[in-house]
C-alpha cells in the first residue's frame, strides 16, 4: 500500500503530465495571450521617451527594464481560473469533477503551472527583441535579487490564484460571475504598476496601494528584479494575509455554492 | 443491504418567470417573480446489489433530477438517499469511489488527447497502481473492442467510439453502482447492440447495480427486468416491464389480412389504424372492447386472417409518453402503483 505523500505525489504527476500535454495542445492559442499581454512593452516606448524629457524617479533606461520586467512579472501571475470555472459551472460540466475523489482546484493548479511551461520560451523570445531594440537597456538581475523576486512571484501566483478562484465561486450566484473581473482588471491596471511605477503617482495612492494586494502583484516583483529597495518581508506577509483570506473565504462559498449548484445540462 | 435505498425523496427549485417584451424585462428586474418547481415529489424506491432497473419517464418527468441527488450533485430538498450505504451529498471518498454516472450527452474525456491520457489521470485520482490501472484499461478496452481507438485524440473518434471510451474512463474504478443517463443517446443501432452487451456482460462480471435511463425501449428490454416509471416528479409504477405495459396500456394488437382493400378512413370505424399496407392491416384495440371489435371486423370486412397478440412494448410506452395517454391513465388509477408494483 502507497503512502500518502507518495499517492498525492503520483497524482499531481499525473496531472501535471496530462495538463501539460494538453496545454501543447493549445500551444498556439497560449502565444495569442502572450502576444496579446504586451500592453508594458507599448507603455515602454511611452514612457522612456516622456522620461527623457522630464524629471521623473527613473531614468529613460531605467523605465524600459521596469516594463520588460513588468512584461515578464505578468506572465507568471496571469490567471484565468475565472472563466474556466464559470464555463464548467454554467455549462453543468463541473459535474464530472465533483463526482471524482479530487477537488477540482488542483485540475486548475496543474493548469496554470503547466501553462506558464508553455509560455516561457515565446516569453523569453519577445524579451530578447526587446533587448535588441534597446540594447542600452540590456542588463541581468544579480542572482540574489532573481531568487527574492522569484520567492515574492511564487506567493504572488498563489495568493492571485485564491483571490480569483475566490470571485470564481460567484458563478454559483450568476452566470456573468467573469465579469467582476474586469472591475479587478481595471484597478489592477493602476495599483499594481503595470501601466506606471508607483513612484508616479501621490504618496497618499501609494499608501492605500501597499495595503491592497496589487503592488505585490507586478511593482515590488519588478522592483526587486530591478535591484531597487524592496521590504521583501512585508511584501511576503501581506500578500500572505490576503492569500489566507482568500482562500478561507473560498471556502466557506464552495460549501454555499454546492448547496445551490444545479448540475444544469446534465 | 439495499444498493440504492430511498425514501420521500423531494426536488423543488425556485425559477424566475419573466413576461416577453421591453415591460416583462422591466418588471423581471424591478420586482422578480418566483416560481417554485417541483422536479421530484416523495419518491421512495429501493434497488437491491446486481440489479439492473430502468428508470423510465417523458422529458422533463423527474429521471436526471432524481439521478443527480443519488449521485450527490445536488441536495434534496426533503427525504433521504443512501447509495452504497453513504449519504450522496455528503460526497465522500468511500461513496465517490463507489459510484459512477455516466451522461450521454457529457463527456469527460480531455478532447484533444487520447482517452489514455484522462484514464491515467483518473487512474491517479482513484488511487489504482499503474499495473493494475493497465489491467483493468486492457480488460475493459477488450470487453469494449476499443483498443486501438484508446491512443487516438478523442476529438477524432466516432460518437460510438466516443461513448465507448466514456464508458471505460467512468468504470476504471470499478464502481458498484452505476448510473446511466441516456448512454446510447445518439448511437446508431450497432453501437447501441454493443453498448447493451456491454453493460449486460460487466453486470454479471462485477456484480454492479445499474440504474438506467433511456429513451431507447431497446435499451430498457434488453437490459431491464425491472422498471421504475416517474411522471411529473412522482413515482406512479414499480415492477416488471409486462406488468407496466398491462396496468398502463391495456391494448391488443389485431393483424388483419383483408379480403379486398379499404381505405383508413372505414378501417378507423374499428380501432386506432397503426399500420395499412395493401391488403395487411394492423389494429390498436383497447382491451375491454376487444370480442366486440373483433366480432364487428369478422363480420363486417370478412378478412382472410385475423390475428391477436399484444402490441411491442416499445410502442406502448411510446404511446403513453408522446401522446399523454399516461396523464389520463394516471387520473383513472387511484393509487401511485397498483398491481406488482413493489412502489
Amino acid at each position: 500500500m502507497s503512502t500518502l505523500p507518495k499517492r498525492a505525489l503520483g497524482k499531481w504527476r499525473a496531472l501535471c503530465a496530462v495538463s501539460l500535454a494538453n496545454m501543447l495542445e493549445y500551444r498556439a492559442e497560449i502565444y495569442l495571450w502572450v502576444l496579446a499581454s504586451v500592453l508594458p512593452l507599448i507603455l515602454l516606448g511611452v514612457w522612456s521617451r516622456a522620461a527623457q524629457s522630464g524629471a521623473f524617479a527613473l531614468s529613460s533606461v531605467e523605465f524600459i527594464r521596469y516594463f520588460i520586467c513588468v512584461f515578464v512579472v505578468r506572465q507568471f501571475t496571469f490567471i484565468w481560473v475565472i472563466w474556466e470555472f464559470e464555463e464548467l459551472v454554467v455549462s453543468g460540466n463541473l459535474s464530472h469533477q465533483l463526482l471524482q475523489p479530487l477537488n477540482p482546484v488542483w485540475r486548475f493548479l496543474a493548469g496554470h503551472l503547466t501553462e506558464r511551461v508553455v509560455r516561457l520560451p515565446l516569453v523569453a523570445g519577445v524579451v530578447g527583441l526587446c533587448f535588441a531594440l534597446y540594447p542600452a537597456a540590456f542588463w541581468l538581475p544579480r542572482p540574489m535579487d532573481v531568487l527574492r523576486a522569484t520567492a515574492l512571484l511564487g506567493l504572488a501566483f498563489i495568493a492571485r490564484f485564491w483571490l480569483q478562484y475566490m470571485m470564481s465561486m460567484l458563478a454559483f450566484w450568476s452566470e456573468r460571475a467573469a465579469a467582476i473581473e474586469e472591475l479587478w482588471f481595471t484597478v489592477h491596471l493602476f495599483l499594481s504598476g503595470m501601466i506606471a511605477p508607483l513612484d508616479v503617482y501621490p504618496e497618499s495612492v501609494r499608501r492605500f496601494a501597499e495595503l491592497t494586494p496589487f503592488p505585490y502583484l507586478i511593482y515590488h516583483p519588478v522592483n526587486l528584479l530591478l535591484g531597487r529597495e524592496v521590504n521583501l518581508q512585508r511584501a511576503l506577509l501581506v500578500l500572505a494575509a490576503w492569500g489566507a483570506l482568500a482562500f478561507l473565504v473560498q471556502r466557506r462559498l464552495w460549501k454555499r455554492g454546492l448547496e445551490r449548484y444545479s448540475a444544469m445540462g446534465s | 443491504m439495499a444498493a440504492i435505498s430511498v425514501r420521500e425523496l423531494s426536488k423543488s427549485y425556485r425559477v424566475a418567470v419573466k413576461q416577453p417584451g421591453f415591460r416583462g424585462a422591466l418588471r423581471y428586474v424591478l420586482s422578480r417573480e418566483q416560481r417554485e418547481i417541483q422536479a421530484v415529489q416523495g419518491v421512495s424506491f429501493e434497488v437491491e446489489p446486481g440489479e439492473i432497473v430502468g428508470f423510465l419517464g417523458a422529458n422533463g418527468a423527474g429521471k436526471t433530477t432524481t439521478l443527480k441527488m443519488l449521485t450527490g450533485l445536488i441536495r434534496p430538498s426533503a427525504g433521504q438517499a443512501s447509495v452504497a450505504g453513504q449519504v450522496p451529498f455528503e460526497r465522500k471518498r468511500a461513496f465517490l469511489e463507489s459510484i459512477t454516472l455516466v451522461m450521454g450527452q457529457k463527456q469527460q474525456l480531455l478532447w484533444d488527447l487520447p482517452a489514455l491520457d484522462s484514464l491515467k489521470v483518473n487512474a491517479a485520482v482513484y488511487d489504482i497502481e499503474p499495473r493494475e490501472a493497465q489491467r483493468r484499461v486492457d480488460e475493459l478496452a477488450e470487453m469494449l473492442d476499443v483498443r486501438e481507438q484508446l491512443a487516438q485524440p478523442v476529438r477524432k473518434l466516432s460518437l460510438g467510439e466516443r461513448m465507448k471510451c466514456e464508458l471505460l474512463a467512468a468504470l476504471l474504478h470499478r464502481p458498484k453502482i452505476l448510473l446511466l443517463d441516456e448512454p446510447t443517446l445518439g448511437l446508431d443501432v450497432n453501437a447501441q447492440d454493443a453498448m447493451r452487451r456491454f453493460l449486460r456482460e460487466y453486470n454479471q462480471r462485477h456484480g454492479a447495480t445499474v440504474l438506467l435511463t433511456s429513451h431507447y425501449m431497446a435499451d430498457i428490454l434488453a437490459l431491464c427486468p425491472r422498471v421504475l416509471l416517474i411522471h411529473e416528479g412522482r413515482l406512479v409504477y414499480d415492477g416488471s416491464l409486462s406488468g407496466l405495459v398491462e396496468r398502463f396500456a391495456p391494448y391488443r394488437q389485431v393483424r388483419l389480412e383483408l379480403a379486398q382493400p379499404i381505405d383508413a378512413t372505414e378501417l378507423r370505424r374499428f380501432g386506432e389504424v397503426e399500420a395499412l399496407n395493401g391488403l395487411s392491416a394492423v389494429l390498436i384495440v383497447e382491451r375491454s372492447r376487444l370480442t366486440e371489435t373483433v366480432a364487428r371486423v369478422l363480420s363486417e370486412l370478412k378478412p382472410r386472417d385475423l390475428g391477436v397478440s399484444d402490441p411491442p412494448v416499445e410502442r406502448v410506452v411510446g404511446k403513453l409518453f408522446l401522446e399523454g395517454d399516461l396523464a389520463a391513465k394516471l387520473g383513472a388509477a387511484s393509487g401511485p402503483a397498483a398491481g406488482e408494483s413493489r412502489a
